[in-house]
């Protein structure tokens, strides 16, 4: 099933000339209505009339976080406060969220492609959805169910954190498919197991994202809940959840291109790639009106093909994540930069620049363990001493990243250090492969 | 009237305790006592030793961390009540004790080390209760 045949299915010729014709607008758009970006574009000595179509993109500066930083909150907007009509966030690097800002339409365009993406995995207004992704700044929640509404299927939603509930409502209301995080749905599925309840539900997809999955985890799922699972991806800055999804024939995600151009450039000399080829992922808004983004670096690096897909789908297809340019790490679907942690633990008496950040996957459930030496500036021979600053250190993490960590106090020297320079992050669990 | 411990923080891993033993041997540190107050991760290993800052040299450079406390070491003589006497001193004086141990037994009673919320007013309160405590 496809939900939008008119668009999914373009020629490539067609795709090009709706994006070219897209991008010229958008790149008018920006010049005349966010002096950031006027500015930007003036430094680099372009004007919207350089841009014909998307040959020229290669002309235009690109977007990163730190221009989000500078500008946040509103300062990438293209429209007046009174146009917007929602906020979305995740975390930065350093101190500011990045966020997103939608008009009224641009919600509409969202939950159009959260609809397309559900499609693609088999569900109709038939099926009965349960949102098991967190409702708030969050984009996971609001984003898949304002998208499953719009295809017109019942929602429940049922945010995270109750799961016994999750799984009375699944059986009572004969829920059909669920969106949530993979390794949350792992989670359900051993619960369900533990009851003997894997065959009462009727539940035949799942739409997962928010965090880096692999092919084992899909096969896990399928296998254990008889369902099949489809990988959905999205980022807050560009829209949320929905930017592409895969299909039953799982050849990549298919990134929706009327409004979302994707380009690989390399990440050392930003130079664009030629298709085909490996590097970072990168993406400008062809038909936002809140916030578009011009070239925006997702850090992601992949590669993309565009050859036709057996689904009938010419949207070119984000081949398996190879891994990030950055630090970033997805916890328990959180997005977590070590340099959080390290200002956390800087307000922290008497901690040194000395951790680690363990995170490992045990029972389909990321842990997050943060390491601490033990100099002689925090050390007391009292253990009650030592367990506050232990409460201390998880409680400054928690507020900054918004995770509990589980704490560990080890001996100076512990850990390992690098050419002067500390290797701070081992994560175990092998998600780009 | 105090005693200078020792403590330092051990991983709850193999032959921590036994490196540091033996570091503390090859420094020519004699210990008098060694007590363990461990959690699920982590202890804290105090100990009363002759020249405990030799020791701590010797822990520093092997990269372990160590300090010195100090501590109170009360001589309960060996009779029904003797301890309780100590423990009720303190508390009639509102002071709190944050850990006590043992160090040996002999014919004149039992040194046990106590750490108080204020050493110098526990020291001299017990004293005037007639607690003889130890000078090492």
């Amino acid at each position: 099933m496809i939900w939008n045949e008119a668009k999914e299915c373009m020629s490539r010729e067609e795709i090009r000339a709706l994006q070219s014709a897209r991008l010229v607008k958008t790149v008018n758009e920006v010049y005349h209505n966010v002096p950031y970006y006027r500015a930007k574009m003036q430094t680099a000595g372009i004007e919207p009339s350089d841009i014909k179509g998307i040959e020229d993109l290669h002309k235009l500066p690109y977007t990163t976080y730190e221009d989000l930083n500078k500008a946040y909150p509103f300062g990438l907007s293209a429209v007046p406060k009174s146009e917007l009509v929602r906020v979305h966030a995740s975390s930065g690097t350093t101190g500011k969220p990045k966020i997103g800002v939608y008009t009224r339409r641009d919600i509409e365009t969202w939950s159009e492609c959260v609809a397309r993406c559900l499609t693609m995995a088999g569900l109709t207004k038939e099926d009965t959805i349960q949102v098991g992704y967190g409702y708030g700044l969050f984009t996971g929640g609001l984003g898949a169910h304002y998208g499953a509404e719009y295809m017109g299927a019942l929602v429940l939603p049922m945010s995270t954190g109750n799961t016994k509930k999750l799984i009375d409502m699944m059986i009572d209301c004969e829920v059909t498919a669920i969106a949530c995080t993979p390794s949350y749905l792992l989670h359900v599925a051993e619960d369900l197991e533990k009851a003997g309840l894997v065959d009462k539900i009727k539940l035949k997809a799942a739409v997962c994202g928010a965090e880096p999955w692999t092919d084992e985890m899909r096969d896990q799922m399928q296998n254990r809940l008889g369902i099949k699972a489809f990988d959905i991806y999205g980022l807050t800055e560009i829209c949320g959840p929905g930017v592409a999804c895969d299909c039953e024939y799982h050849r990549g995600l298919h990134i929706w291109e009327d409004h979302f151009l994707p380009e690989v450039i390399d990440p050392v000399t930003l130079e664009q790639l030629p298709e085909g080829s490996e590097g970072e992922l990168v993406i400008t808004n062809l038909n936002q009106e809140g916030m578009p983004l011009i070239r925006y670096r997702t850090k992601d690096l992949t590669r993309l093909e565009y050859d036709k897909c057996d689904c009938g789908r010419t949207m070119a297809r984000i081949q398996r994540f190879k891994g990030r340019t950055d630090d970033m790490l997805i916890i328990k679907g959180v997005n977590v930069f070590p340099s959080q942690v390290e200002a956390a633990l800087l307000t922290v008496e008497g901690t040194t620049p000395h951790y680690m950040i363990v995170v490992d996957r045990v029972n389909n459930s990321d842990t997050f363990e943060v390491q601490v030496e033990v100099t002689e500036n925090v050390f007391t021979d009292e253990v009650a001493s030592l367990e506050k600053l232990k409460k201390e250190i998880h409680d400054k993490i928690k507020a900054a990243v918004g995770l509990n960590a589980k704490i560990k106090l080890v001996e100076p020297n512990g850990l390992e250090h690098f050419d002067g320079k500390s290797k701070h992050v081992t994560d175990k669990r092998n998600l780009y492969k | 009237m105090f005693v200078k411990q020792l403590s330092v923080f051990l991983e709850n891993k193999e032959g921590r305790l036994d490196e540091v033993l033996k570091i503390l041997a090859s420094a020519n540190v004699n210990l008098l006592s060694a007590c363990i107050a461990d959690t699920s991760d982590y202890g804290v290993l105090r100990l009363i030793a002759e020249e405990p800052e030799k020791g701590k040299a010797a822990l520093k450079e092997a990269g372990f961390t160590s300090r010195i406390d100090e501590v109170i070491a009360v001589v309960v003589p060996n009779a029904v009540g003797s301890f309780a006497k100590v423990v009720s001193t303190l508390h009639e004086a509102n002071i709190n004790i944050s850990y006590i141990y043992g160090i040996s037994l002999n014919e004149n009673g039992a040194p046990i080390v106590v750490k108080t919320s204020d050493n110098a007013k526990a020291a001299s309160i017990l004293e005037a209760a007639g607690v003889k405590t130890l000078a090492l």
